[in-house]
């Protein structure tokens, strides 16, 4: 029992390991944000690390404690599904409610200490199956390799229907605002000849009135 | 017996830095701006990079892959999407740059997904030495068709998103340039009576002098 304690703390650190990862620099206090376009009831999983650029060394340091990362995350109507300041290393998980862009932004904690330097932040996205740790599914539910492969042809199955029905939801409001361009241009052309006319009418009839009381008719 | 799923974790947490990688994100990519993301490939492992501009400008951007002594893998300009697949020469950190440095005012969104290497196999698949039978076969290929399907619908998906961007986009234009219209119109008319006006009044002015 303690040794399947210790394996699964190991597959925790399986999927906690980001330094591998793709990264990339920003400096102290830069906001930096991804955009992850998803539909609802997806899970998707953050995983970063950050290291602070080491001047003496001209390296990065592995670890910064007295370091902190807010991450902040956004759904479609522009609400603030979680905003907290984390530790150097971390990692966040959230599932979608509404589907549509949901923003997840990450700045450092700014102290004067360490403002102006640079910062490398190693980061993961996974959205959806990709997000599942198949490893710890097997461990958890006693799967045989053929259960386990069908487990995952379901979850991918599931989450190419939940796209298709994001999609069908998509083309709705792109069909909506095609429409009402459409709408818009009829309705302006109307207008605009309505414009037109009353405008006419009107030179006409001012410019007749001067004429007469100039004698000029 | 009750060390193998510890051993197994143990591996497997070892090979994970070989493995596969796959990271898709989406990002902001400002005016006169240059967004580089990095990643460390081994020797004589596939990677492939694939992106796509969602919208912003004309839907171009430069893109430049730089292996770790500064050869440059791949270099394109003013590129809507594309994919480059290429194999690590040697061990090291690789660079990708995204650049909209040309563009001094269209602010850009681009997608882009970075895979190295191959797929991670699933727990336990792969490591017994016997012949796969029908129905793991038909398993595997299943598996790689929906991975197929997953990446044709991301394509679609990013389309979608363009097109749908670019609608809305015309959509505002279209507002904006009838109210503006109108309103030239409106002055035009009343431009005209007064310069009509103007010629057959009395005193000399600018316009009957012409």
């Amino acid at each position: 029992m303690e040794l399947f304690r210790i394996s699964s703390l190991f597959a925790l650190f399986l999927i906690l390991d980001v330094t591998s990862a793709l990264y990339f620099h920003i400096a102290e206090g830069e906001r930096k944000c991804f955009i992850e376009e998803i539909p609802d009831d997806t899970t998707v999983i953050v995983n970063y690390k950050v290291e602070l650029y080491d001047p003496r060394s001209g390296g990065f340091m592995p670890s910064t404690p007295g370091i902190g990362m807010h991450v902040e995350v956004r759904d479609p109507n522009d609400k603030i599904l979680m905003s907290r300041v984390y530790s150097s290393e971390g990692m966040i998980s959230f599932t979608s409610v509404t589907p549509g862009e949901h923003v997840i932004c990450m700045y450092s904690n700014s102290t004067s200490w360490f403002s102006g330097s640079q910062l490398r932040v190693h980061l993961d996205i996974q959205v959806g199956e990709h997000a599942v740790d198949y490893a710890n599914v097997a461990h958890k539910d006693k799967l045989t390799e053929l259960q386990l492969r069908i487990r995952q042809l379901l979850d991918q199955v599931h989450q190419i229907t939940k796209e298709q029905s994001y999609q069908r939801h998509r083309e709705e409001r792109f069909r909506q605002t095609s429409e009402s361009t459409n709408q818009r241009v009829l309705w302006w052309s109307l207008l605009q000849t309505g414009v037109l006319v009353g405008i006419g009418y009107w030179q006409m009839r001012h410019l007749k009135s001067f004429f007469e009381a100039k004698k000029l008719v | 017996m009750f060390f193998s799923p510890f051993i197994i974790t143990i591996l497997l947490s070892l090979v994970n830095g070989i493995l596969s990688k796959s990271v898709e994100l989406t990002f902001e990519l400002p005016d006169s701006a240059v967004e580089c993301f990095y990643q460390e490939i081994e020797k004589n492992t596939s990677a492939a990079l694939e992106y796509q501009v969602i919208t912003g400008g004309q839907y171009d951007v430069d893109v430049k892959i730089e292996g770790p002594n500064k050869q440059i893998i791949y270099q394109q300009q003013k590129m809507q999407y594309d994919s480059h697949q290429f194999t690590a020469q040697i061990t090291g950190i690789y660079k990708v740059c995204f650049s909209n440095e040309f563009s001094t005012f269209s602010h850009k969104l681009v997608y882009m997904e970075l895979n190295v290497g191959p797929e991670k196999p699933l727990p336990g698949i792969g490591d017994h030495a016997t012949v796969l039978t029908q129905l793991e076969t038909s398993a595997e290929e299943i598996h790689s068709a929906l991975n197929r399907i997953i990446d044709h619908q991301t394509h679609h998906r990013l389309r979608e998103a363009q097109g749908r961007k670019r609608a809305e986009d015309l959509n505002e234009r279209v507002f904006w340039w009838s109210m503006c219209e109108t309103l030239a119109i409106v002055c035009v008319a009343f431009a005209q009576v007064m310069v009509l006006k103007n010629f057959f009044s009395d005193r000399p002015t600018l316009y009957n002098k012409m």
